[in-house]
């Protein structure tokens, strides 16, 4: 798989805003945004709303990602773009979902909404009409979602990598720095975990880094791209950009993301807590 | 939205006491600039991002210690230092 397949640059983009088989998507952590404006003929899925079972605490399932696609007009054979705001956080997140739940062709916006902003390209407020579909999903890909048992035998033998901010990781903070503090769970992190902040793959403009750039930083981070990973944060959305980079940018063939993250483990009870930085 | 409005977002309905908030608004000639403000830690690592508002404004829930504020508007960088504190919005007015 090479980059292309799974990463588009703005210009790509620019160039295919007409191509009905191409279907861009914003995803965005501020659900909001998409009001204001967002890149022409884009369509929004809205991560809390359309991505979460309502009642307990789990994503939608099979028949629930179906309806979705098929209402947004999305169909089995179209090139799905994702984009969103900050460095692609919740694009990566819903990236996560279209593999896990097998749509062929999907891509990310290099960048995201922020490089298109700080590029001062076009954005408008029409929202567009697209034709309902059947979307057909495949069961869900259990080998890219890790659980909390899954995590807990990592420990210690698989890599493991929390890439929350570093305040977070050593437990300073239980929260990202722009949400509001009060949590019921422990601080701290999972023993033998390391710390390499999601933003590190990413440059200020919110464009990844080069495939030589990211490797070198897990390298000298003490994580052996050989051995099989799991990836968390705090609900697992940053660690679903860390699952993109080194599952489809740098092609680790094992790497999963724990979307249970730092809210799940940290109010489990008897498991083993690590304070401090690495 | 017309114009800038002085300081950070309204802090009605938070708790002050209890965070520690680093907050303000982003500015080119008194008027509000659509953008993005990063927050590095001390180390100068990236903590957090957001947009700013329509009226240009951004917050933070940090703890206390030595911040970096990083106004990122198109074209250009602004950074500014910044000291937070527990039960005090620290305010910080970015002019780019």
């Amino acid at each position: 798989m090479s980059r292309s397949d799974v990463l588009v640059d703005a210009d790509w983009v620019q160039a295919r805003l007409d191509d009905p088989k191409v279907v861009i998507v914003e995803v965005d952590e501020d659900t909001s945004a998409y009001d204001k404006n967002h890149i022409r003929n884009a369509v929004r899925i809205d991560w809390k709303k359309d991505l979460q079972d309502p009642v307990r605490r789990d994503f939608i399932d099979q028949a629930g990602f179906e309806a979705l696609l098929s209402a947004k007009g999305i169909a089995n054979d179209d090139t799905v773009v994702l984009y969103g705001g900050n460095n692609n956080w919740f694009a990566s997140y819903a990236y996560w979902y279209f593999k896990l739940y097998g749509h062929g062709d999907v891509r990310l916006l290099d960048g995201g909404r922020k490089k298109w902003e700080l590029d001062s390209r076009d954005l408008v407020s029409e929202v567009p009409a697209r034709p309902a579909t059947e979307y057909t999903a495949q069961p869900a890909d259990s080998s890219i979602r890790a659980f909390r048992d899954d995590v807990i035998a990592a420990i210690g033998t698989l890599n493991l990598v929390d890439v929350r901010s570093p305040d977070e990781f050593s437990g300073k903070l239980l929260a990202p720095a722009h949400l509001p503090q009060e949590q019921s769970q422990r601080p701290g992190h999972v023993p033998s975990a390391r710390n390499i902040p999601w933003a590190k793959n990413a440059n200020d403009d919110g464009t990844f880094k080069s495939d030589d750039e990211l490797k070198a930083l897990y390298e000298a981070e003490g994580v052996d791209l050989a051995t099989d990973t799991i990836a968390y944060c705090r609900i697992g959305e940053r660690s679903a950009l860390t699952w993109f980079v080194l599952h489809e940018l740098l092609g680790q063939e094992n790497v999963k993301n724990y979307d249970g993250s730092w809210t799940e483990y940290g109010s489990l009870v008897g498991v083993p807590i690590e304070l401090g930085s690495n | 939205m017309c114009g800038a409005k002085a300081g950070g977002p309204d802090l009605a309905g938070v708790d002050v006491a209890n965070e520690t908030i680093i907050q303000g608004s982003v500015t080119r000639d008194g008027e509000p600039v659509n953008g993005y403000v990063r927050l590095l830690d001390e180390g100068g690592e990236f903590t957090a991002e957001v947009p700013t508002s329509a009226t240009g404004q951004f917050r933070f829930f940090a703890r206390p210690g030595k911040w970096t504020l990083r106004a990122l508007v198109p074209g250009q960088t602004v950074d500014r230092q910044v000291v937070a504190s527990q039960g005090t919005a620290v305010e910080v007015a970015i002019a780019v």
